[in-house]
């Protein structure tokens, strides 16, 4: 419901932060049901009511609308436990390698037993692999921990490298900022699926001392995080400008402090809820972007599965075997909405504006 | 206005020449980076089973033994002048933008883009439209009704929409619509529109679908969030107070003012496109310039792949510049200077 003199309701300004930027870069900018909306306001006023009136810092606020926010804390559940599956899943599940032949239909190349031909028995919870009959749940569990790994290491590049620009640029200013925010142009201007699957090849052979699995994840983890960090870069970047103008700055700086305390102790720490939520919803980002160049073939080395790879696959043989593309599929559906799930509520709680 | 455009000219060539070097620098200088030789680069252009005298005709062809530089100089000269080819008695001739000729297909670079160009301005160009028209439109009425059934509905559907990727969605739509119910045709059915039209519309109806619903999820949470914030300026409350009829306030005024962030990353997303849809050209077979791109790539056929990152930079870049151009047209609060 809108009103016309909401003028500045905090519920209604969900996606900014203070100095009035909205941080919508990732695309996705919005809660997603009215449930937190209900959640935030009160969230405050009800530890109010019982208990005296006492300081909070943001991070239990944001603990105690996050708690209220059934959406989220989902979200956040089914992320824990994707993390645990991706790390010691692999020690309980059968070996992702190995041919089960007498399971496949030759005519079809397809399973032969199962609902819709997937293969799906006591044996293997969700089927086996047309062709090879491989087991689906230890390659989608193997998957998960490519996956995570490297859309993990690829964030925390991406955030390392935006929030050191960014800060940087907003915080210097002058043509310190100039040279900053036109490379960020310039990297939203190139073909980055292209210049990365380029890179891939180019060094899959082996190169810097590395080879096989370990150089593709590692140039996956280079290519993913180097090409995203103006994503954070920006955001980072429009709060520190504002941050730089506050009073506490300026204190800081008439007590004589110098830059790098200004920068570390002073802004820095403002950053922390930014930095967290952007942190959490590029994962997302980063899951699908290692699951595409997968897809195109430039992922890990077959035979290591990797989801991506397995829906490269489900192309040729959609029309015989249409179930197949389901479990990957599902596998990077399901992981993307729990981190954006998770990410946008997390968004929400932190947010200082809907105090 | 004129000073304007000119300086954004300046940016853009700048641009060019930045993406051009980079892609250069990843194929030429980055393999000599990770230890490889000349001699090494030049087989991998070769083919299966690389001789002597092929490797060295080859380094001379490319021009591999002369410094990065040079090279990159000479491909530059070629763009901006042509350059003449000598094979053998005869000598051919590439004119002005001259990109070279394919290191596979030995087809000139320019005619093979422009011949795979017409599928993916079909692709792109028709899905804008359907996820332009369906995400904002979503997005409108979502804020206009927020915390309504509908607007609970299309916001869950949307997250949904962004967490999906455009190869699964369209495996599923081929396997659903064009294998089980057998209404739309396969994947790889792509006609051009001057051989026969409707083939072409048959064809592209479930790549456009597919490609628009991922797109218009993101532009309905973002229009979503857009109108909730100019909903609530003082403005808005202004042209409510003079008594303007709700539609005049919500289409001129709330809208519009809506509409500029979601043109800056339209801009960027359609330039994109029309540089190649990778993933949508690889699930759904449709012989476009993103095909060419992975092909290239796959195959090692430098002209081909510094081809296309050139067009498609240029696509981001010149969208990008009528984008901003449109904003002064679109919301009267900028001015460009």
């Amino acid at each position: 419901m809108i009103s016309a003199t909401a003028g500045h309701s905090p519920a209604a300004w969900p996606n900014q932060w203070p100095d009035g930027r909205r941080y919508g870069a990732l695309g996705a900018p919005i809660e997603v049901t009215g449930s937190d909306a209900e959640a935030q306001p009160e969230a405050v006023l009800v530890g109010v009511d019982k208990k005296k009136i006492q300081g909070r810092s943001l991070g239990q606020i944001a603990w105690m609308r996050l708690k209220r926010d059934k959406v989220a804390l989902t979200g956040a559940i089914v992320v824990i436990l994707l993390i645990v599956l991706a790390i010691i899943g692999p020690f309980f599940v059968q070996n992702p390698l190995t041919y089960h032949q007498n399971l496949i239909d030759p005519t079809y190349n397809r399973p032969k037993s199962g609902i819709w031909h997937t293969g799906i028995s006591g044996d293997h919870w969700l089927g086996v692999e047309p062709g090879t009959g491989r087991d689906m749940l230890a390659r989608i569990v193997h998957g998960a921990r490519i996956s995570l790994l490297v859309s993990f290491l690829a964030t925390l590049t991406s955030v390392v490298i935006g929030t050191v620009m960014g800060i940087t640029a907003g915080y210097f200013g002058g043509w310190v900022d100039y040279l900053i925010s036109r490379t960020m142009d310039a990297f939203l201007a190139f073909p980055l699926l292209l210049f990365a699957i380029a890179l891939v090849g180019v060094v899959s052979d082996g190169a810097f001392g590395l080879n096989g699995n370990g150089l593709r994840i590692s140039v996956l983890v280079i290519v993913i995080g180097f090409f995203n960090w103006p994503y954070i870069g920006r955001i980072i970047r429009g709060q520190t400008l504002s941050l730089r103008e506050r009073e506490f700055v300026d204190a800081a700086r008439s007590m004589g402090a110098r830059n790098s305390y200004v920068l570390f102790k002073e802004v820095l720490p403002n950053l922390v809820a930014p930095i967290l939520v952007y942190s959490t919803l590029l994962i997302p980002v980063n899951i699908l972007f290692e699951a595409a160049l997968s897809f195109l073939g430039v992922g890990v080395i077959p035979p290591t599965p990797s989801w991506g790879a397995m829906l490269t696959l489900a192309v040729p043989i959609y029309s015989s075997d249409p179930a197949y593309m389901i479990i990957p599929g599902m596998a990077i559906f399901i992981t993307v909405l729990a981190f954006n799930l998770f990410g946008d509520g997390l968004r929400d709680a932190l947010d200082p504006r809907a105090k | 206005m004129f000073a304007y455009i000119i300086r954004r000219l300046i940016g853009a060539v700048v641009m060019l020449l930045l993406v051009s070097l980079v892609t250069f620098g990843i194929f030429f200088w980055l393999p000599k980076l990770a230890g490889q030789t000349t001699d090494q680069i030049a087989a991998s252009y070769v083919g299966k089973a690389p001789t002597a005298e092929a490797i060295q005709d080859t380094k001379e062809r490319l021009g591999l033994d002369k410094p990065v530089v040079v090279q990159y100089g000479n491909y530059l000269k070629a763009l901006a002048v042509g350059k003449d080819y000598k094979a053998g008695p005869v000598t051919d001739h590439c004119p002005a933008p001259c990109m070279g000729y394919s290191f596979r297909s030995s087809q000139p670079v320019l005619e093979t883009l422009l011949d795979r160009a017409p599928a993916t301005l079909s692709l792109a160009i028709g899905a804008a439209i359907v996820w332009l028209g369906v995400g904002i439109s979503t997005g409108v009425v979502s804020a206009l009704r927020r915390g309504s059934v509908w607007d609970r509905a299309s916001m869950i559907i949307a997250l949904a929409g962004v967490s999906l990727p455009i190869y699964f969605t369209g495996l599923v739509s081929l396997a659903l619509f064009s294998y089980t119910f057998k209404i739309f045709p396969g994947g790889g059915s792509y006609t051009s529109v001057t051989d026969n039209p409707l083939r072409w519309f048959e064809a592209l109806v479930l790549p456009w679908v597919t490609l628009a619903f991922l797109y218009a999820a993101m532009y309905a949470r973002l229009t979503r969030a857009g109108m909730l914030e100019t909903m609530n300026e003082d403005y808005i409350r202004t042209a409510r107070a003079k008594g303007l009829p709700e539609r005049t306030v919500v289409t001129k005024h709330a809208l519009r003012a809506s509409l500029t962030p979601i043109m800056t990353i339209f801009g960027l997303d359609l330039g994109l496109l029309l540089g190649g849809a990778v993933l949508t050209e690889n699930t759904f077979g449709i012989p476009g310039l993103g095909r060419l791109a992975i092909d290239s790539i796959r195959s090692g056929d430098l002209p081909m792949v510094l081809g296309v990152t050139l067009l498609t930079a240029t696509s981001i870049i010149v969208i990008n510049l009528i984008v901003d151009l449109l904003y002064a047209v679109v919301d009267p609060r900028v001015r460009l200077g």
